[in-house]
Order: C-alpha cells, then structure tokens, then sequence
C-alpha cells in the first residue's frame, strides 16, 4: 500500500508527496505531513480547542489556506497542534477543529506553503499531490 | 528536463538556453556556470524553473541564472529576471517568502590572534544577545503603530530608536529604506507576526558568523572597507521573518486570482504576478517595500546585539571592540532601476531571487568612499568554507543587469543531508577544524552542513572570470551561531 505521504527529494526546500482516498483524507494527511517534518514537542497538559471554515477558489488554494492556517497557530499562538478534525465541502470549502498546546520545543521551521507543482489529480485509489515547503 | 544537450556554449563561463527551447519562452536564459558547476545543476530542476520564469510577459531579455543556482519553489534560487515598466509584471513568487533576506558584513580592528582564547566567550554571547530559533521573539516589541513606522523607516526607526549610527545606513542598500512602503497593503496577520520578530535571527540557513580576513585581493578596496588580513569580521544573514513570510504568502494567494483577471497563462502556479502597473501590482510593491523595510531593519537591531556582546566579551581585553559597517546587502527582492538594453535606456523592475545587486563604480546610492571601486558585493559561505566580499563591475550593469551571486548554493537535498549527516558529528568536526558553533537544533545543523553546498571558490571564480564582480577579500569562519 502506498504511504499517506513521503518526502521526497528537493535540493533546498521540503517536498511531499501526500495521497487521499477523498479531499478530506487527502487535506488530513497533508496536515500529518506538514506537522511530521516540524519535530515539535508540547507541553503536557490540556489542549485548546479553535473551530473555523475556510473558502478558497480551488481545491489548491484551500489546501494552501489550510496549511498555513496550521502554521500561523504555531508561530503567533506558540501552540503545537496536536490534534485535529477537518472535512471538505465541495472541493472549495472546508470546516475544521484543532486542538492546540503550548510549544515545549520545536526543530524546523516552515517559511511557507508554496504553489509550486501543487496539483491534486485524481488519482485510481483517490487523489495525489505534491507540496513544496519553503523552509 | 533540460539536459546539456539544449545549452549553448557561449564562453568558458557562459551559456545560453535559446527561446527555440521550448514555445512559450519569451526571452533566452542566461547561465553564468563552468562545466562542474552546469552538472551540479542539471541535478535538478534549476534550468526548468528559468525556463518557466522566461515565459512570463513583459519580460526584458535575458533570464540570468547565477553559478550558485538550485531549484527554488517556482522561480530558481540565483536566478534574475527583469520586467520592463509599465507593461511588465511583478511576481512575489519570484522575490520569494523570506523578502530582504540579506547579508550585513561588519569589520574591526580585533585581531584574531589576540583574541583566540576569547571567542568561545564571544560565541556565548552572540548566542545570548541574538535571539535565534523556530518562532523565539526578540527584545523589542512593536505596537502596530511603530510596526508601520519600521514599515515606512526601516534602518532610520533603527536610527531613531538608538539601534545605529548614522554610518550604518549610508552602509546600507538603498540606505536601508526602500521608497513606497505603505502598511495599509498589508494584512493584520502579518501585523500580528511582525510584532515580536524584530531582532531576531530565526533558523533554517541564517547565521551570525565570525570570520577572519584570510586573504586580501584588492587592497585600495580593502582598504575604504577597512578590512584587513588577521582582523575579525561578523557577518549577519536572515531577513524579514514571519512578517515577510505571511506578505508574500498573502499576495501569491491573492494573485492566483488577479493572473487569470489579466489573461496571463503560466507553466507553474508559484510564479502568479500581475502588470506593475495594475491595482494588484502595485499593492504588492507597496507591501513588499514594509517587508524589505523591516529586513533592513531587522538586521540593523541584531547587528547591535551583536557590537553589545563584542563590548561585554572584549572591554578592557582589547584596545578598541567597535565593529563598523562594510555594507547590507540584499538577495530576495524587486528593485526599479533603469538599465541599457540594446542601447536603450530602459526602467525595470529587476527580481533577484538569491542574487545581489552588484552595481560598479560610479553608482550614485552608493557611498562617496566606495564609489570608485562599485558596489560591495557580499557572498556568505557554507559554515565550514569561506565567504568572499566582491565588488560589482561595470560589465555586471550590461550582462546581468547589475547583479551577481549570493552565496555557495546548495546541491544535496536537506532528506540526503539527514540522512547521511549526524550533527553532533558535525559540530565535532568543525569544532576539530576551529570552528566554535552555537546551533539551536543539531538536525537542523545537519541540513546546513557544508557538504551540502557547492564549491563558494568555484562559485566566485566563475562571477570573475564572467566579468560581473571582482575579488576584494576571502573571510575564514572560526565561530558560526545558527537557529
């Protein structure tokens, strides 16, 4: 079976390849990817919890708003996200809840999500896409 | 993919893909490279990249690439494209997130023998005073009120608020403020990140580093820079952190839009841009001048953290501690300059993407002392390996529209680095060849490993012989501080 997603080979920045049997899996495991390459630890505890909805365009673009709103907790909140629910309306709306926690240390950092080669293809076992970080 | 067999062979140092390339190229590409250094690239996808950025309008011919290219995220790292006024774009992608991110190179009169035994001293207290890392605040904090104002001042709120010297920004590109920043182009996240940013080195491959004066090229230049063979210098590399991030972030979302608004069709979504002159356009430009403001600015803050930690470490053990500016330097923005093309006065708009402004003597903006050599010209290395200061040339104005190379570039993917590169082996080795380092994250240490760059020497020897810069001195590391 193939993995939800794997980083594969960019000289300078972070790339994934992530896979979903439907926009939601795929959003889902583009989260777990993201957050899988930012070795970050948070502090016991108990979480937060924020709900939101974002519209995009595209299916793309919400992906990218999606992500970077995963990203911007981190840096102005100083929270990890540790866990999270999302679902996707109709390719260019999504609803989410995240659980957050205060960052206890955190690795790597993530500048942004970038557009680069992004684009989600159907593929036989669902949809596939690759996703550059600029890092 | 391009393959060597779609290069022309122009000089040694020079090639060329043609717009027979490929259908939608507009204009040629230009590679500045010798032979190793055009297969290091051919590694990976550089020369596609410049290729997609000649396709896009308004474009002045060449696409430049430097020697120090590697595939960026849309546009390449070390690539040069200028777009002619008004009917030319802008494009965020191909400025990048980290807008402004430059290099401040500062120099004294310390001699390294004399204070050999005191740099693990001098290491701590860079890393004490400079705050470095994922997400870590600075000391100062902005209210949006003051935000805007580092928007519109950049270096000179540094000035106003006892963070420089009146020398430091005529040191400065552009004196360290860019014209027509306006705050209200920016949105309130990025407010929010720019509050508690300034001052602050942030991780990835920024560092304080200091070198030695190993080798001296140009002695008159040399000399108005006040470097000398044997004395310290200190070299600042970050830029304008969450705040540029989320600006760029902001206006490459955002112009997903206005692209198919002004029918521009495009090989690769990063590279989204709208005509300069367009309400979209000109938002950005307003948008991206606050960040590049606050990148000057940034590194006009750390820079005096970093002559504190001189003055707490060296008083009293040394005659004279001062670090005076040589320059700052940017290697991610858009500039307006007016350029010759076929004998023609022409206004651009030239991005750099990892390349630096290399203007040669007689430039205006620059100072009286160093007008008569051009422009300084600052190329950090990789940790490990040396940094150079050039100068620019009058040649680099006509082949790469005043600019050269930022830096060794990378060739190993950051996977590879992890996986072939431990680092606290690392930090054993340099450690063994003198190197004093304060890192932040030992994987993240790994990434940057020296090993994972290109030949800098080979990088510079490729911009001298092509003509665009000139040597003045080679800087040895002998204490690296990273995030």
């Amino acid at each position: 079976m193939q993995p939800a997603f794997e980083e594969i080979e960019h000289t300078a920045d972070w790339a994934l390849r992530v896979r979903g049997r439907n926009l939601t899996d795929l959003f889902r495991n583009a989260a777990f990817g993201m957050l899988s390459l930012l070795d970050i630890e948070s502090v016991p505890g108990n979480s937060e919890s924020r709900s939101f909805e974002l519209k995009a365009e595209d299916a793309e673009t919400l992906l990218v708003s999606w992500l970077e709103e995963l990203l911007y907790s981190l840096e102005v909140e100083n929270a990890a996200v540790v866990d999270f629910q999302v679902e996707v309306l109709e390719e260019v709306q999504l609803k989410a809840t995240i659980e957050l926690k205060k960052i206890a240390s955190i690795k790597k950092e993530i500048k942004a999500v970038t557009f680069n080669e992004l684009d989600i293809r159907a593929v036989k076992s669902g949809y596939e896409t690759i996703i550059v970080f600029d890092v | 993919m391009v393959e060597k067999k779609d290069l022309i062979k122009i000089t040694d140092v020079s090639w060329e893909i043609p717009t027979s390339y490929r259908e939608d190229m507009r204009v040629p590409v230009r590679i500045f490279a010798d032979e190793t250094l055009i297969e290091a690239a051919l590694g990976d996808k550089s020369f596609d990249q410049a290729v997609n950025t000649a396709t896009l309008p308004g474009l002045v011919s060449p696409v430049v690439v430097m020697p120090d290219v590697h595939q960026g995220y849309g546009f390449p790292i070390g690539g040069v494209a200028a777009s002619r006024y008004p009917d030319g774009i802008i494009s965020p992608g191909a400025i990048g997130y980290d807008i402004n991110c430059g290099v401040r190179l500062l120099a004294s009169r310390i001699s390294f023998a004399d204070v050999r035994g005191e740099l693990p001293d001098l290491a701590s207290a860079l890393d004490a005073n400079c705050p470095s890392g994922v997400g870590v605040g600075g000391s100062v904090r902005l209210t949006t009120r003051e935000l805007e104002k580092v928007c519109r001042q950049g270096s000179l709120w540094a000035l106003n608020n006892n963070y420089a010297r009146r020398d430091d920004l005529e040191r400065t590109e552009e004196q360290g403020q860019i014209p027509g920043a306006e705050p209200s182009s920016i949105s309130s996240r990025a407010k929010q990140r720019g509050k508690n940013q300034l001052g602050t080195l942030g991780a990835g491959n920024h560092f304080i580093e200091i070198d030695v004066v190993e080798e001296i090229f140009h002695e008159a230049a040399a000399d108005a820079m006040r470097l000398a063979k044997g004395l310290l210098t200190v070299q600042i590399h970050c830029g304008s952190r969450g705040f540029g991030h989320q600006i760029c972030s902001d206006y490459v979302r955002e112009f997903q839009s206005a692209v198919k608004r002004y029918g521009i069709k495009l090989p690769d979504r990063e590279l989204v841009c709208a005509p300069l002159n367009s309400p979209e356009g000109k938002r950005y430009k307003a948008a991206m001048a606050c960040a590049a403001n606050y990148a000057f600015c940034n590194r006009q803050v750390l820079a005096h953290h970093v002559r504190r930690s001189f003055e707490e470490v060296l008083a009293g053990r040394v005659p004279d501690w001062d670090l005076h500016q040589v320059y700052d330097i940017a290697h991610n923005m858009g500039k307006t300059e007016t350029h010759i093309v076929d004998g023609e006065k022409v206004r651009v708009c030239v991005h750099r993407k990892g390349a630096t402004r290399a203007f040669g003597p007689g430039f205006e903006g620059l100072p009286e002392i160093y007008r008569p050599f051009g422009q300084p010209v600052l190329v950090p290395g990789s940790m490990g390996t040396a940094s150079w200061v050039l100068l620019g040339t009058e040649e680099s104005m006509t082949r790469s529209f005043g600019s050269s190379c930022h830096g060794a570039g990378r060739v190993m993917s950051r996977r590879q680095a992890k996986r072939e590169i431990w680092g606290q082996d690392l930090r054993q080795e340099l450690e063994a060849q003198g190197i004093i380092i304060r890192a932040g994250s030992m994987p993240g240490l790994a990434e940057e490993a020296p090993k994972a760059y290109k030949d800098v020497d080979a990088v510079v020897d490729v911009v001298v012989r092509a003509g665009i810069a000139a040597k003045v001195a080679r800087l040895r590391p002998v204490v690296v501080i990273k995030g």
